[in-house]
This record gives C-alpha cells, sequence and structure tokens, in this order.
C-alpha cells in the first residue's frame, strides 16, 4: 500500500515544531508501523534528509520506549504499542497524522522523542519497597492470597510508556502513578511503607505538572496493557486513608 | 591486511581464575571470608561507575549504593526500566525444591553444568546455584508479583533440559517483573543521593591509567557532549552481542559497544563462537524485519512441536491427520520430549527444514501444537498460562493459535560468550568488572532456559557486590586529573571516530551494511558451521567493514540527537566483533552447546565434543583490527560433573 505521512517535525526542545508531509510506498502489511518509519528514514537519509527521531526499543511491546499519536490516538487504532500496531490496519492511501505524545510534563526533544523522566521522579518518590539486599526472609514465610496477587499483577504489567498522559486530555498520570501504588500497596509486604508511598507519590506527580484526573476514561482505553480505571478510584481511596490517618 | 585468513597466536595459558580450592559448596564462603572489607565509613569516597541498568546493572548498582558506595550509573535507554532485561518472558530458575520432586543447588549445578556441555567453570556454576535461592528470596521482598497458587505459595514451571519444575514466573513476563524491582531500588538509590544517574548516555570508551580502569568515555545522546567520567572501579553490565546477526530477539538499540571498547583497551573476549539461537520465534515475514520476536521456551511445556512426514506438504495443519506428522522431538527424545535445550532443539528444527518439511513461507518454520494442551487442560487454563503470548503472537501474525498451531522457527537470543572474567568477575583489566550477559561465565556453550534472570541477579545482587570490596579495599587509589593525558588521548579517539563517521558522507545506510553483515554471520556462523563457510565469512567482513568506512552515510551532527550516529558507532563495532566470533568458531575444531561444528558430529548428527583439544575457554586478546589476536586458554577441570556425551534421549 502507498501512505501519505504528516508527522510532526521539531529539531529540539527549543525550536519551533511543524506538521511535514511524507509519501511512502509499497507498505506490507505485516510490517510494523515502526517498520514503516524505518523505511521512510532509509529513504530521507538517502535523500540527504534528517530521518525522523522516535524513540524505541525492544519492539515487542514491552520496554515501553516507543509512543507516537497516532491519528489522534496515542499508539493508533489498536490497543497496543506502536510496535506492535502492524500496516493492515491501513489502508491504501490512507493519510496517517504522527505527532509525539502531547503533554506539559512530557517536553518534546525532538520530532516524536519525549522527556518523560517525570515518570522516574514519581517512582523515586516512594514506588518501591525498602528491601535491601540480603535482608529478605525466605520467600514462603509469607504466602500471598491469589487474588491479591493477581491484583498486584495485573497493575504492575505497565510498561511506563506514558500513553496514559498523552491520551488524557488533562495530560493526567493518575493511571500510571495509580498502577504501582496498587501494585506494591496490596501485597504484605508493602504495607509499612503504603501511607508514605500514596502521599508521596501523589505530591511528585502534582509537583511534576500532571494534570488532575476528570475520570474520562481515555487513559484507560489507550493503555496498552490495559491497566484498569478502577486503579484510579482505588488510589484515591488509598490516599484518603493516608491523609485521614497522618491527620489523626 | 598482512596475515592469512583465521590466523593467530597462542600466549600463556590464564591459570589464576581466583576460585578457591577445596570442596565446590565451600568455595564462595572461602572466598567472602577470604575478601577484604571496606569500612562503611570509607565506602562513600569510592566512586564505581556501572555501565546498564538490566538485571545485572541494576541490582549491582542498587545493592552497592545501599552498601555506601557512591555510584554512576548508566544507560543508553531514557529509563532504566527498559533495559533489555525487560523483555524475558519465561522465568528464572532457583534451587528452591519447593516442589518437593528431587531439586537440590547440586542438581541444579548438575544440569547447568551439563546444559553447557562441559565447557563452563564448576566453581562458578556451583556459585550460581548456591545463590540462586537467595534471589527469590530477594524479589519477593521487593513485592515482584510472582504467580502463586490459590494457598498464596510460589507457583513454578519446567523448563527445557531439566527434569523438575524449579522455574519461578510472572505470566510471560518475568523479566519484566524483576526488572522493575531492581529498577525501583536503584531509583529509591538514586533518591537518597547515592546513585548518579546517567540516562540516554552511552559508554564509548574505557579509560584505564597505570594499567586499571579508571573510568570511561560517555556520549550524552541529546547533547552530542562527549564527558569524561572518572571513578575507583568500572562495571560492565551492557548486555550480549546478538545484534551482531541483525536479526535477532534483542532490542534495536542492545549493542556491544561498551565490551567491545573494553576488549580494545585490554580485557580479554572468551568464547565469542557460543551464541544461543533460541528455537520459539515467530518467523520472519518479509525483507522489512527489523527485529524477530522470541515465543517463550515455557510454551514447549505444553504444546507439541511437529512438522509434516512427508516433504512439500502444503496442506493446513488441520488437514494433516495425526498419522501423517512427525512429532520429530519427541520420536527423537522420548525422555526429554519437547523440552531438550535449546541448541538440541534449534538444531532439531534447522534439519526438518533443510529436508524440505518446514511450513510456512519458505518453508522455514515448525508447528508448535496446543490443540492437545487444549483439549485436556481447557481454554481458560491455557490462557491463563500462556495468555499474553497467544495474544502477541496473534497481533503479529494474524493468525489465532487457539485455532491453528503456531509457527516458530530459531533465531539468535542470548551470546554466552563475553568478556572474560575470574571467579571474583573481574576482567583481565584490573578495576573492570563484567557482570551478566556481558561476561562469559557460567553458562559454557550453552544457556538453560530461564538461566539468564539467575546469573544477572546472582552477579549483581550478591556475588559482584562481595567481591568488588576486596579490590577496592586494597587501595592505592591515586587521584586521576581530568586533563591526565590517558583521559585526553581516550576522549580525543573517541572525538575522531565520531568525526570520521560523519565524514564519510557516503551512498549507504548503516542499517544496509548491518543487515549484509548480519545475513552473513547467519549464514555462516549461525545454527551450523563450517571450516569453508567460516573462511568465507573471514574473508568478507574486513571487505565489509572497509567498505563500511568509505560508504556509509550518517546525516546529521554530532552535536544532537542523532540516531544514525548512534547506530553507526554500534555498528562499526559489530562489524570488528564478527570478525573474532567467526575466528573463534573456525579456531573450535569441535562442536559444543550452541556451537555446531559440521565436521564434528556423531553418526545420529549430534554435537560431537573434542574434550581432549578444546575443553577450555578460549580468551582472546585483541592486537589491533584484522590482526591476528592471541588466544589464552583456560583449561577446564571437572572435579565433580565428568564429562559424558549429552544426551537427552
Amino acid at each position: 500500500m502507498n501512505l501519505t505521512l504528516r508527522i510532526w517535525r521539531q529539531p529540539n526542545a527549543d525550536a519551533e515544531g511543524q506538521m511535514v508531509t511524507y509519501q511512502v510506498a509499497d507498505v506490507s502489511g505485516d510490517m510494523s508501523f515502526l517498520e514503516m518509519l524505518d523505511i521512510l528514514n532509509e529513504d530521507l537519509i538517502l535523500r540527504g534528509e534528517e530521518p525522523v527521531a522516535f524513540d524505541h526499543d525492544c519492539r515487542e511491546g514491552i520496554c515501553g520506549s516507543c509512543g507516537m499519536v497516532i491519528n489522534g490516538q496515542a499508539h493508533g487504532p489498536e490497543r497496543t504499542t506502536a510496535c506492535q500496531l502492524h500496516m493492515r490496519h491501513f489502508a491504501d492511501g490512507d493519510v496517517i497524522d504522527i505527532e509525539p505524545w502531547r503533554a506539559g510534563a512530557f517536553p518534546v526533544v525532538k520530532d516524536l522523542v519525549v522527556d518523560r523522566s517525570a515518570f522516574d521522579r514519581i517512582i523515586q518518590a516512594g514506588g518501591y519497597i525498602t528491601a535491601p539486599t540480603g535482608t529478605a526472609p525466605d520467600a514462603h514465610a509469607v504466602p500471598v492470597p491469589k487474588p491479591d496477587a493477581d491484583t498486584a499483577f495485573e497493575n504492575a504489567t505497565c510498561i511506563g510508556c506514558g500513553a496514559c498522559v498523552a491520551a488524557c486530555p488533562n495530560g493526567s498520570a493518575m493511571l500510571f502513578t495509580s498502577a504501582k501504588i496498587n501494585h506494591l500497596n496490596v501485597l504484605p509486604q508493602g504495607q509499612p511503607e503504603r501511607e508514605s508511598r500514596v502521599l508521596n507519590m501523589i505530591t511528585t506527580m502534582d509537583e511534576a505538572g500532571f494534570g488532575g484526573c476528570t475520570n474520562t476514561g481515555e487513559c484507560a482505553a489507550a493503555c496498552p496493557k490495559g491497566i484498569p480505571l478502577a486503579s484510579i478510584a482505588k488510589m484515591n481511596r488509598e490516599f484518603l486513608r493516608a491523609t485521614r490517618k497522618a491527620g489523626r | 591486511m598482512s596475515n592469512k585468513i583465521g590466523s593467530y597466536t597462542v600466549g600463556d595459558d590464564l591459570v589464576d581464575t581466583k576460585a578457591p580450592s577445596g570442596p565446590v559448596e565451600d568455595r564462595w564462603d572461602k572466598r567472602r571470608f577470604g575478601a577484604k572489607l571496606v569500612n562503611p565509613a570509607n565506602r562513600r569516597k569510592h566512586r564505581v561507575i556501572v555501565v546498564g541498568t538490566g538485571l545485572a546493572g541494576g541490582s549491582a548498582g542498587a545493592t552497592l549504593a545501599e552498601q555506601g558506595y557512591h555510584v554512576i550509573q548508566f544507560c543508553y535507554q531514557d529509563s532504566p526500566r527498559r533495559a533489555h532485561s525487560v523483555a524475558a518472558q519465561g522465568g528464572i530458575n532457583a534451587a528452591k525444591n519447593y516442589r518437593n520432586d528431587g531439586d537440590s543447588i547440586y542438581r541444579l549445578f548438575y544440569d547447568t553444568v551439563k546444559g553447557g556441555d562441559f565447557r563452563s567453570r564448576e566453581s562458578n556454576v556451583y556459585r550460581l546455584a548456591q545463590v540462586s535461592v537467595e534471589i527469590i528470596d530477594q524479589c519477593v521482598a521487593q513485592g515482584v508479583p510472582f504467580a502463586r497458587e490459590y494457598g498464596g505459595l510460589l507457583d513454578n514451571r519446567s523448563f527445557g533440559g531439566v527434569q523438575v519444575s524449579r522455574t519461578f514466573y510472572a505470566r510471560g513476563q518475568t523479566g519484566q517483573q524483576l526488572l522493575l524491582g531492581a529498577y525501583q531500588a536503584l531509583e529509591r538509590q538514586i533518591d537518597a543521593g547515592n546513585i548518579e544517574m546517567h540516562p540516554r548516555t552511552e559508554m564509548l570508551d574505557l579509560i584505564v591509567v597505570d594499567g586499571r580502569a579508571r573510568g570511561i568515555v560517555a556520549r550524552d545522546l541529546i547533547t552530542g557532549e562527549i564527558s569524561t567520567y572518572l571513578a575507583d572501579a568500572v562495571v560492565l553490565a551492557s548486555g550480549g552481542y546478538g545484534n551482531t546477526f541483525y536479526l535477532s530477539t534483542n532490542a534495536k538499540g542492545s549493542n556491544a559497544t561498551a565490551i567491545w571498547r573494553a576488549h580494545k583497551r585490554g580485557a580479554h573476549f572468551a568464547n565469542p563462537c557460543y551464541t544461543q539461537i533460541h528455537p520459539t520465534c515467530i518467523p520472519r515475514s518479509g525483507e522489512h524485519q527489523s527485529k524477530l520476536t522470541l515465543m517463550s521456551e515455557s510454551l514447549r511445556n505444553d504444546g507439541r512441536i511437529w512438522v509434516p512426514k512427508k516433504k512439500g506438504d502444503t496442506r493446513s495443519p488441520e488437514q494433516i491427520p495425526e498419522d501423517e506428522r512427525d512429532y520429530y522431538l519427541e520420536r527423537v527424545y522420548p525422555s526429554y520430549g519437547n523440552l531438550v535445550p535449546r541448541d538440541v532443539a534449534s538444531r532439531a528444527a534447522k534439519n526438518v527444514c533443510d529436508e524440505g518439511r518446514g511450513v510456512g513461507p519458505g518453508g522455514l518454520g515448525v508447528y508448535l501444537d496446543f490443540a492437545d494442551a487444549i483439549k485436556r487442560m481447557g481454554r481458560d487454563k491455557v490462557a491463563e498460562k500462556y495468555g499474553n503470548l497467544f495474544e502477541m503472537y496473534e497481533r503479529i501474525t494474524a493468525e489465532d493459535p487457539y485455532q491453528v498451531p503456531m509457527r516458530i522457527y530459531p533465531a539468535i537470543h542470548y551470546t554466552m560468550g563475553g568478556l572474560w572474567v575470574d571467579y571474583d568477575l573481574q576482567s583481565t583489566i584490573p578495576g573492570m568488572f563484567v557482570i551478566g550477559e556481558a561476561n562469559f561465565s557460567d553458562h559454557g556453550a550453552n544457556r538453560l532456559g530461564a538461566s539468564a534472570l539467575m546469573q544477572g541477579l546472582a552477579d549483581g545482587y550478591f556475588v559482584l557486590p562481595a567481591t568488588i570490596n576486596d579490590y577496592l579495599a586494597r587501595g592505592g587509589f591515586d587521584q586521576v586529573s581530568p586533563d591526565d593525558p590517558v583521559v585526553t588521548a581516550t576522549v580525543g579517539e573517541v572525538q575522531d571516530r565520531i568525526k570520521r563517521l560523519l565524514a564519510v558522507d557516503g551512498d549507504r545506510t548503516v542499517d544496509s551494511f548491518h543487515r549484509e553483515l548480519g545475513m552473513l554471520v547467519w549464514d555462516e556462523c549461525g545454527m551450523s558451521r563450517n571450516a569453508e563457510g567460516l573462511r568465507k565469512a573471514l574473508k568478507r567482513i574486513p571487505e565489509l567493514r572497509e567498505e563500511f568506512w568509505q560508504r556509509v552515510k550518517v546525516p546529521g551532527t554530532g552535536f544532537e540527537l542523532n540516531q544514525s550516529l548512534e547506530k553507526a558507532n554500534r555498528v562499526a563495532d559489530f562489524l570488528e566483533l564478527a570478525e573474532l566470533m567467526c575466528l573463534d568458531a573456525l579456531h573450535r575444531e569441535e562442536s559444543c552447546g550452541g556451537h555446531f561444528r559440521e565436521e564434528s558430529q556423531t553418526d545420529d548428527g549430534e554435537a560431537k565434543r573434542d574434550d581432549d583439544r578444546f575443553s577450555y575457554v578460549a580468551a582472546w586478546e585483541y592486537t589491533g583490527v584484522g590482526e591476528p589476536p592471541v588466544l589464552h586458554k583456560e583449561n577446564l577441570d571437572f572435579e565433580y560433573v565428568h564429562p559424558t556425551l549429552r544426551s537427552y534421549a
């Protein structure tokens, strides 16, 4: 198939950006979206133009590096990452708009590459269980009820790609933050830091410039890993519980 | 270019591995007790560089920082959470014997030495098995959500090459969950100010002062700035070199630059020809393919591998009746069946495809069929165990594996070879330690499934933090000035090379060279190798390298985010490393593990080792690009697991 691409080009963080139109020919349905961009870039390089910069690494949907807004949707029309989106979901002659994640807390670095370091700062604020190496009891010392283990796992599958933020009209990071809080707060090992975790992570999230949640639900719809919207509700409950406990 | 193809010289044997003598079960205790310690108050005065944030680097950085060292850490990704360990699917081994099925530390040790086809160091492997037990405890304490049973205890599954269930897993995302555990510990230490983290920064050279590793030169991938970082010790945890093959299951950015540049500064490179080809990957679909996707080996627990009995059978799988199918692994290896080790399974797949019985486009595939498992366990149970893998397969191929068998084909997945290290994980450059896939240490000529995660975390959480103390405690770290002539010379070389890459301005892209190199090594140094093919590769690689430096086109400048330049730097190193890999493969005139030399096989076509001539680690010393390297042998003694013909029949 032949496609028209309109891609956000921005040389660096300080420069003005603009949409630029490109044509790509002979795209096969078995290609991933990123492989299609590879072809464009190979062409651009040989023509002496700058290739389009985009983050990517594992190309199996697990590292969370890639991310772009495709035709207005974070990661495009399928519920997966851009690297696992295949061109069979597009048709010959399509015009595809490709933009970087758009959120105040994710400044553009170049073209489709954005700075997501705010996510790391949220984790630093409490997205861990303090268990220095060598201090652990036997793994079977504390059984974890299967439903709790499953809840923890479901939330732990977050890949930190940032699609939730990009999809949210408020640029909120509530889904990302709640996923980590729910992963750790449901486990017996996570109890000692249960309150400080939620309070500190939410404070850092707010300071990073992410917006608030208005229950739009775009985040959960865009999440390639299916983190449920209910995680945000549970985080709010954890937050309330922690503030009440702190006020006592 | 004066030398003959495949030539090398032989230097002194590597005699002292620092492994203590005595009963194998006491050696690690003995070494730890013998190691000097650094007083807690003095630790923060020591700066330690860690390159890489995967399972090995992440766990090492966090643990060293917890101990009180000042850690300076690097990754090329935008966050340490994205290191390629994240993509490991199946699980992590540990000799917990929670199944009460006869497992023990000794059995894990035995299985690993045998699985490695008797080409690993017994002392190291025994230690790995010992430490495995603590890893699971550590990860559970961090909140890693391993699969559990209804009673709340941990679940296990079985993996290739073993007859016990000792693999802990988190659905098909074990690597991700273990990495997040290490990453979170790392972030906690970053927040505490004990780690200086440099994401999007790539190591481009090692600084060696007075014969000791004292720092690195790295490039900020956003600004292009080249900086020097000085320290008392350098730890490389930068992963393997599987991307030499272009198409592999590695991440696109996975590269050998850190280990290769360290090799050029004096670190011996061990067993580069030991590369692992994973039997269960999704077959390639066309020319545009940029990487291959692995389907976890755990699928072989319940999936059955088969091809049609008849050559060139083009019927769809459901039209082929049971008695016209060849479940070749179950037929040839009845006691291990579909769970033979990876090298055996990969070669068997290649053989049936070479016979013309392969399935799918180009006949490069075999079926992995879950019909029986679905009948036995029900679709829901299969979905619970493998759901995300099935989804991934369907997304890529547009075929539903609940309905039609998966098609799989082998692909490069892991490299057992790497920088040579002693028992302390120290390379031949004092002060430079190498951990995880980047070293050669524990897997011999073939790695068993679920052992990479085990080794990465063993090295990072437990082994390195104990052994590096000994080095640091011995002191003698005179201040190195950033203006030291060695430092400025190293920086100069890095800058020159970037200038050269940008100045070529030729007519071929970096990827086109990488593809060509990959195809060449896959054909000649892949699943099976022979002298003629290896010589052909050894002739072609230097030509290709020369062409690269004359014709490559790298747009842009060095002072910005320039992904083409990043790739060019990495591919330039693959073009050198590939030559050593082929040379090592040519010199090792035996078959062992992942290294199958067609000249050395049994009558049944199985790998035939030659213990009399090749029971050693081949550690290569660098002498110059395209110059004959020097071979140093570390002879392997087997006091416990005596080499036998590795049989899985």
